[in-house]
């Protein structure tokens, strides 16, 4: 969805992506229009499976030209890929394919927790955040609250990102709203429905970018045009807390 | 008390969960399989582990409803939160037995296409890979999960996303399809129906099929769901989201 109003903003030239669409109800209406038909402007896709675009991602974090995979073969993802090419095994194995490395210009990273030097807490399912966040030329955290550097040293494993990697820190509570975070936000659902429902014409996108994009200054005034009914629907009160890690030495 | 009633999303699930088999490793796709994997966990395949795409491992089934497997109670609970790379990495050394996919079109070598196809209207873009392209190529097998409608069922897929049965594949392949009308046996590159869902004719199954179908010489029903899994169907979907009868596409 959030590629979507991208594009449907006429913000995207191309896209390298594994998949493109709302989690409610599958069609991005926007990316349709700009891939099917160039409103508002001619959009260059470069497909990838999920495997793919992280190994693409991988091989920059890890600072190699490409990694060999087997995910791939037999379909036409593959073929004449701009990033993908079948090798020989110099090992004598079966061909493998090879994912050219894929450098973003900027990751944007929300997490949990972070310090005042970046240094980020993330817990919950990772994707491909850490991948992202090696490979990038520059990271941006945002998170939902700033913390003494001594939170984060009590639980260095919970550090997926090193401050010295981030280019900017950003304390934005709620700011993977209507996506959710572990222990903080719970999934906002309806937005993914109404955006489905409401981006079929670019009227009514053009609408949902004035109401939900272009009218909101920062997240707070976001927060508060979702309502208080909502933000208490939507905010984590209760406690599941990890068992301590005792790392005295 | 018996329950009288089901939806045919219902009976898909359970089809989808009868084809877990207990101890496996399964890779749990989105919607339909979402539910279809808790259902195998509490009823016949207890010991079954899911891998799901964002980095989740789990050994029993999210507490409360899951709009997708990043939603907070897929986390809650998890045996590991690891990134997508790990458990895509697990499933390309074939420790993956069974993964489930699904498709907006289907050919009769089981190849699934979800990024783009050809109308009299001109090109219509789908979402594309996700993960489904990897599950395709990599998992032990793969269980298909389509709407059952002629425009789907196509001589020849016009993209291959997910790969089929093809010559060279080395591990896998689609072995069972389940759609709105029944259970159809995609082994070794056959495509056969294995039973229809009741109520279900086999002519107006290859009404809705756009290429010959063969039917298994001990035509069955689809086994209708039992009170024990409408239960848990309803408790892990209470209003019918992934299940009611209206159609989310």
């Amino acid at each position: 969805m959030a590629f979507d109003q991208l594009i449907g903003a006429g913000a995207v030239a191309r896209v390298i992506a594994a998949w493109v669409g709302n989690v409610a109800g599958g069609s991005g209406y926007a990316f349709r229009r700009a891939f099917e038909h160039g409103i508002p402007r001619p959009l260059a896709m470069e497909d990838h499976s999920n495997f793919s675009v992280g190994l693409a991602l991988k091989a920059a974090a890890m600072g190699v030209p490409y990694l060999p995979t087997f995910t791939g073969f037999g379909g036409d993802i593959v073929r004449d890929h701009p990033r993908i090419r079948q090798l020989a095994d110099p090992f004598g194995g079966p061909d493998v394919l090879a994912v050219g490395a894929l450098r973003p210009d900027v990751a944007i990273i929300h997490v949990q927790r972070a310090d005042r030097q970046g240094n980020a807490h993330l817990w919950g399912n990772l994707g491909l955040t850490v991948e992202a966040a090696y490979a990038a030329r520059r990271t941006i955290v945002t998170c939902e609250e700033i913390v003494p550097e001594e939170v984060i040293r009590s639980d260095p494993n919970r550090t997926v990102i090193p401050g010295f990697l981030v280019t900017a820190v950003v304390e934005e509570p709620g700011g993977a709203l209507p996506s959710s975070v572990q222990g903080y936000w719970r999934r906002d659902f309806q937005p993914f429905l109404d955006y489905h429902r409401t981006s079929r014409t670019v009227d009514g996108l053009t609408a949902w970018l004035g109401q939900w994009v272009l009218e909101i200054p920062d997240r707070r005034t976001y927060l508060e045009r979702l309502g208080p009914q909502a933000r208490e629907r939507l905010a984590v009160r209760d406690q599941r807390l990890a068992a301590a890690a005792n790392f005295a030495p | 008390m018996s329950i009288a009633t089901y939806t045919r999303r219902e009976l898909m699930v359970v089809a989808a969960a009868r084809e877990i088999r207990d101890g496996e490793v399964v890779f749990v796709g989105m919607r339909l399989p979402l539910l279809g994997f808790g259902l195998a966990k509490a009823t016949h395949a207890p010991h079954a582990i899911g891998l799901f795409e964002n980095g989740v491992i789990r050994d029993r089934p999210a507490e409360q409803f899951i709009y997708t497997m990043g939603d907070p109670p897929n986390i809650a609970g998890a045996i590991a939160c690891l990134g997508l790379i790990d458990v895509m990495s697990l499933l390309q050394q074939g420790r993956v037995d069974v993964g489930f996919i699904g498709g907006a079109e289907i050919d009769p070598l089981g190849n699934l296409n979800t990024t783009r196809t050809r109308t009299r209207d001109g090109v219509v873009r789908l979402p594309g890979s996700g993960g489904a392209g990897d599950i395709a190529s990599l998992a032990g097998r793969t269980v298909l999960i389509m709407e059952h409608e002629p425009r789907r069922f196509q001589p020849k897929v016009a993209y291959v996303t997910s790969p089929g049965h093809f010559p060279g594949r080395r591990r896998g392949g689609p072995a069972t399809l389940i759609t709105t009308l029944g259970v159809f046996d995609l082994q070794g590159g056959m495509f056969r129906v294995k039973t229809l869902h009741p109520g279900v004719s086999l002519q107006e199954v290859q009404a809705a099929t756009g290429f010959a179908l063969e039917a298994a010489t001990n035509l069955a029903t689809t086994q209708p769901p039992g009170d024990d899994e409408l239960d848990f169907i309803r408790h892990a979907d209470p209003e019918g989201f992934w299940t009611g009868d209206t159609m989310r596409s």
